[in-house]
């Protein structure tokens, strides 16, 4: 079994008086990674932000494990947690613009993690950003490491943010929709990147979108939720071949095809942020195998290798 | 022929022409006063009884020994100007700089950290609005005694507030900027976000408040002065000479007017180049 990277169970993230996640559970080991798919609002990034301890203020979370690297970090300070974000957890957001300081230039923001997580000098830290940069596919790094983000194109940009993520060399990423900023090519340019150099260091990583098929090939299990809870949790192979949750199925039936003139549409609206106001399942509004039991929130059942949260599976 | 008009239109609404303007006097009342001794004919302090009360040069009477006059005890009025032009423009400097110190320290801390932070230094913001400032600098100084770093430290009272204001809403909107989520998801420290990430980010607008700011300290300071305040009686001031001049305006219009239309031309300076910053330093002006 591979070292344990994070592990949280039983995490509720609260927004004032709406619950934005509740009772949560996941797992990451090195070398392992894990998609977490959901549309938006659907609570995946609050969860990602509370497992770092990077929610906003004034948000209320609960856990009843949480371990990151080794350690309990339920009752962590922020100083503990500043040593172990960028050295061991590193997080890249979705908008690379909005998430790069605008007013410095880009390898002088790589340079200060390496500063600050892997003791380098200035110098030292210098010549090493531009080592990451040519890693993550910047062609002349040394010219490039002078730029301001503005100047990079969107691809380019999120590049950055990749070697940033990677500059403290930690053991488990957090990537929050790295891609969706971009057009579809870059895309995929990215996800190799992002998954070559995850397999290349061993690192744990955790891929969170809203787009199932960009994460086949690329992730070992899915976590799928929906208004703050998981849905379904399977391996990659089992999800998409054999879907249980009618919310996984519903959602892969919907993707666009080359072979179909149209896709069925999941009927209904999302779910609100921060959660359904009906007790019970929060998707069986929409549901096509709604049951009368679907009242009662559904507990998380084993069917084969997938765990599916649905009674209809009972 | 139109295309000097464009251009000239261009550089008005761009400020360039009244900011160079602005730029110009502030030149020159820096330059009388670094070249102070060079530039004024007389020393400050020197007394001539026999030539009192003379008018300026073109003036019946006048003589170009002495440009713009004497005053009652015979001390001549331009090189009075130049010297009382150190005073001025160090005051407000000081004032402004030590303003700037505290109160975008203040500011950036507030609009950043937020909750206790924020409302304990808005509160001292209100309080500080609250009092009607010259009263409140008046009753310091007359109970502390007045002075160089006295005098600054009042008007750093008025200042500090408008740098203050500014910062904390500026960064009260970049708080929620995901450069600086992005910052701490890889473990840079609060310091290193405030210095690095949020200090520059606010800086024009601290450079643009400072200078009218320094606007604002040259005239209280001036005002100050007038009503006997000052920095230091002996040392010629614009303020000092407007309250000399004030007895004598019947007589000798000369004596208050000169040194009045230097404190107005220093601060019309420092307002004009206030506003090109203004104009230049905002991302959202074209």
């Amino acid at each position: 079994m591979n070292e344990t990277l994070l592990d949280i169970a039983g995490l509720t993230v609260r927004f004032g008086g709406t619950t934005a996640v509740s009772d949560v559970f996941l797992t990451v080991a090195r070398g392992e990674a894990v998609g977490i798919v959901g549309e938006s609002g659907s609570g995946k990034s609050a969860a990602m932000l509370a497992a770092i301890r990077l929610h906003p203020p004034g948000t209320g979370i609960e856990t009843e494990r949480h371990v990151l690297g080794g350690e309990d970090v339920r009752n962590a300070t922020e100083g503990k947690m500043r040593s172990l974000r960028g050295r061991f957890v590193a997080m890249v957001f979705q908008d690379p613009l909005s998430a790069l300081n605008p007013l410095l230039p880009v390898g002088v923001q790589i340079a200060e993690v390496l500063m600050r997580h892997r003791r380098l000098g200035r110098r030292m830290a210098h010549l090493e950003a531009r080592a990451l940069l040519t890693r993550v596919g910047i062609a002349d790094a040394a010219a490039h490491e002078h730029r301001y983000p503005h100047e990079f194109s969107g691809g380019q940009r999120q590049r950055v943010m990749i070697a940033s993520a990677l500059a403290g060399d930690p053991a488990l990423r957090i990537a929050d929709e790295p891609t969706t900023a971009l057009d579809v090519t870059v895309q995929a340019q990215l996800a190799r990147l992002i998954v070559q150099l995850q397999r290349e260091r061993q690192m744990g990583l955790i891929w969170v979108t809203h787009d199932l098929a960009l994460m086949a090939g690329i992730v070992d299990r899915v976590v799928v939720m929906y208004a703050g809870r998981i849905m379904e949790m399977a391996p990659a192979g089992a999800l998409y071949f054999a879907p249980r949750h009618p919310y996984t199925v519903a959602l892969l039936a919907s993707l666009p095809r080359l072979d179909r003139k149209r896709s069925p549409v999941l009927p209904g609206a999302p779910a609100p942020p921060g959660g359904v106001a009906q007790p019970g399942c929060p998707f069986a509004p929409r549901c096509s195998k709604r049951i009368d039991k679907c009242d009662e929130v559904p507990p998380l059942l084993e069917i084969g290798e997938s765990l599916a949260a649905c009674w209809a599976l009972a | 022929m139109t295309r000097i008009a464009k251009l000239l239109r261009h550089r008005i609404a761009g400020g360039t022409i009244l900011g160079g303007l602005g730029g110009l006097l502030l030149v020159c009342a820096v330059l009388a006063a670094a070249a102070a001794p060079v530039l004024a004919p007389y020393r400050p302090t020197d007394i001539d009884l026999r030539q009192r009360l003379l008018p300026p040069s073109w003036d019946a009477g006048g003589n170009m020994l002495h440009m713009l006059g004497t005053d009652n005890v015979g001390r001549d009025i331009l090189s009075r100007i130049i010297w009382g032009a150190r005073i001025s423009l160090s005051v407000g400097l000081a004032a402004s700089c030590l303003g700037a110190l505290v109160g975008s320290t203040l500011g950036l801390c507030a609009g950043f950290f937020g909750g206790w932070t924020d409302r304990a230094v808005s509160w001292l913001i209100d309080v500080q609005l609250a009092f009607p400032f010259t009263l409140f600098a008046i009753f310091l100084l007359a109970v502390f005694g007045g002075g160089f770093m006295p005098v600054v430290a009042v008007l750093s009272l008025a200042t500090w507030v408008n740098f203050a204001r500014v910062v904390r809403s500026q960064a009260l909107s970049l708080r929620a900027q995901d450069y600086l989520l992005a910052a701490r998801a890889v473990g840079v420290g609060t310091p290193r976000i405030l210095r690095r990430y949020l200090l520059p980010a606010v800086l024009p607008s601290i450079v643009v408040v400072a200078s009218f700011s320094a606007a604002q300290a040259i005239l209280t300071q001036a005002a100050l002065s007038f009503l006997g305040i000052g920095v230091d009686p002996t040392v010629p001031s614009w303020g000092t000479m407007l309250d000399l001049g004030r007895n004598y305006l019947q007589t000798a219009w000369w004596m208050a007017t000169f040194p009045g239309i230097a404190i107005a031309l220093t601060v019309l300076g420092a307002n004009l180049v206030g506003d090109w910053l203004s104009l230049r330093l905002d991302p959202r002006g074209s």
